[in-house]
């Protein structure tokens, strides 16, 4: 089959692989119709998420027709159109249990857990396609797929749903949607969202869903802000605003009572801290750059919430221990546990009360992958999301 | 870190039975940087330091690891996966069969470097159902071996707590040597990860592997 490999920092392909098989009793084979580039990835492509190897298939955010299923899988049957979730959760430990699937104890291959509890003290979920510390198991940015423990994790969708309302299910949207939750919005909350990405624009709905006062909406890409504006968030754009200050005029002075920062990792800034950052990275004295946390800390109301749904990979320095302990703030972050949002998203996407397809600025053949790497990484203000399209290559491409 | 050299014969066989059985390393775990923490001092309740000081006097230098896991299934469930000792080689690395011979004796039959095996025997030496699994290694195995599994109800209905402390004499000489070097690095992961596979086995029914399939290896 063709697939999207990595196969070092900015150098992705379209190469051809073996297929994949069944594997295990409860695994099935997906063959993908839809496939998204994600942020995240955008870590992948940077070469600075550790353990990736060069052959490693890319790709979390996918979904498609069920095309075999293994013997211990009484779910999924052939045909079936599903949705796959980015967290691979077996759906029968006591993380699980609870629903904290991305918290499972047993997706991560034993030879490969090593190394997140080695880095977290704990062993993290399996995740496709993102590197060998979360199980290098291969990713969806292909034409198959072999999903592991599908009878939990992949979501069927009704006909009369186009892949591109749907595909969000697999990451960004219930992303977004747990990264407002955390906020536990209550009536005439102000919620500050840093990062107009897919996360930040899906965590600006789903505040407004849940009852935010107002959201107001951080980055410094006009056409995002302007994206967030329409979905009913004010902006703030940081090159022009200072945006403590602003975010102080706009609560009468008492700051957000919930923050999120949706960017990450590869937060984008140029404040002098964020250099320093960028500085220590590239000398490899911290791993992460976390100039947005630091600000959304220092923001955030007394008594606030933060709620950090970025992708965060190792350490950082100068995190304000101060202004969180003195304010009484709370924290809370984590992969999402994308498994418990998927039916009751599916329900809100059929009553048309959330819009996922704004979102998507590029539809590409799979063989284009990596121009779509391109555009996501170097032209981020116009390229919202890419939708890769495996079935297109030959009557497209 | 101190490491007392012993002069029984370390010869081919020794070696292949060395490398293969720190492998399969819930049994046998080559672990000399155990030995970093080993003059507990007080009052000490982990479960590699509590056996220790008691199997001190008998395991001279002998590594001794210990590990827990909790596993979301009834202790009665778990225990008497862990009695069949056949199914050992379904989630420890170079097992290749353990074979009953009665009621307490077994074959274990272990793979070492370049395709050959070792074998050698235990004996239950204790059997509490649902509590408690002790064996043995016959005085003159090549290498030898214990073993102590122990069953309890994990809190908050959980579970069940395994914990697994096994030790063994680490052969002297040469042999000795090298295979402390190769092992020191990583300390007790093989039995981590074979606990995590029997694990996943009772857990989900399957062991997880990120590999695609018969044709390709991407494990
Ligand atoms: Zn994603
Ligand atoms: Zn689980």
């Amino acid at each position: 089959m063709r697939a999207l490999v990595w196969h070092g920092k900015h150098d992705v392909r379209v190469d051809t692989v073996d297929d994949p098989e069944i594997v295990n009793p409860r695994d099935a084979i997906i063959k993908i119709t839809s496939t998204a580039i994600c942020g995240s990835d955008l870590h992948l492509y940077d070469g600075v998420i550790p353990t990736m190897r060069p052959g490693d298939i890319l790709g979390h955010e996918f979904m498609g027709e069920v095309v075999e299923v293994g013997k211990g899988n009484t779910r999924l049957k052939k045909g079936d159109r599903v949705v796959v979730p980015f967290v691979i959760a077996c759906g029968k430990c006591f993380f699980c249990e609870k629903q904290q699937y991305s918290a499972c104890d047993n997706s991560n291959p034993a030879d490969k857990a090593d190394m997140s509890q080695m880095l977290y003290g704990h062993q993290m979920a399996g995740l496709f396609g993102y590197s060998h510390l979360t199980g290098g198991y291969a990713g969806g940015q292909a034409e198959y797929v072999r999903v592991p423990y599908s009878d939990i994790g992949p979501i069927v969708v009704p006909d009369d749903l186009e892949d591109d309302e749907v595909l969000f299910l697999s990451d960004i949207l219930p992303t977004g949607w747990m990264a407002a939750e955390n906020c536990e919005i209550e009536e005439g909350d102000t919620v500050a969202v840093w990062g107009c990405g897919p996360v930040g624009l899906f965590a600006i709905q789903s505040a407004l869903i849940m009852g935010a006062e107002q959201v107001i909406a951080i980055d410094h890409y006009p056409h995002r802000l302007e994206l967030a504006r329409k979905l009913g968030a004010k902006v703030i754009n940081y090159k022009n605003a200072r945006v403590y200050e602003a975010l102080m005029e706009m609560t009468g002075g008492i700051g957000p009572d919930a923050v999120i920062d949706a960017v990450g990792l590869e937060s984008h800034g140029f404040a002098p801290d964020n250099l320093y950052d960028y500085a220590k990275q590239t000398l490899k004295l911290e791993t992460d750059r976390p100039h947005v946390l630091r600000q959304a800390i220092y923001a955030c109301r007394k008594g606030g919430r933060v709620s950090v749904p970025g992708v965060y990979g190792g350490f950082v320095d100068k995190f304000p221990v101060g202004a969180f302990m003195q304010k009484g703030l709370t924290l809370r972050t984590g992969q999402t546990h994308v498994q418990k949002y998927l039916a009751p998203l599916l329900e809100m996407i059929r009553e048309r009360k959330i819009d996922t397809t704004f979102l998507i600025s590029h539809r590409l053949p799979l063989e284009q992958g990596p121009d779509g790497y391109r555009k996501f990484a170097f032209e981020q203000n116009d390229t919202t999301k890419v939708v890769l399209k495996p079935g297109w290559e030959k009557s497209n491409g | 870190m101190h490491h007392r050299h012993h002069n029984h014969g370390a010869g081919r066989a020794l070696a292949a039975g060395m490398l293969g059985a720190a492998a399969g390393a819930i049994v046998l775990m080559a672990a000399r940087s155990m030995m970093r923490d080993n003059h507990p001092m007080g009052p000490e309740d982990s479960p590699r330091h509590a056996w220790r000081r008691r199997a001190g006097r008998r395991w001279r230098e002998g590594a001794v690891v210990g590990r827990s896991i909790t596993v979301n299934a009834p202790r009665e469930e778990v225990y008497s996966r862990w009695r069949d000792f056949s199914t050992f080689p379904n989630f420890m690395e170079n097992v290749v069969s353990v074979t009953p011979l009665d009621q307490t004796r077994s074959r274990w039959v272990i793979e070492g470097p370049a395709g050959s095996t070792v074998e050698f025997e235990t004996r239950i030496t204790e059997d509490r159902p649902n509590e408690l699994i002790a064996w043995e290694s016959d005085e003159d195995a090549e290498v030898r071996n214990s073993g102590r599994v122990t069953f309890r109800d994990a809190p908050g209905g959980r579970g069940t707590e395994i914990e697994a402390v096994i030790a063994y004499d680490p052969p002297g000489g040469a042999v000795g040597r090298m295979a402390a070097k190769l092992f020191q690095k990583e300390p007790g992961v093989q039995a981590k990860r074979e606990l995590r596979r029997f694990k996943q086995l009772m857990e989900t029914g399957e062991i997880s592997t990120a590999a695609s399939g018969s044709a390709s290896s991407r494990a």
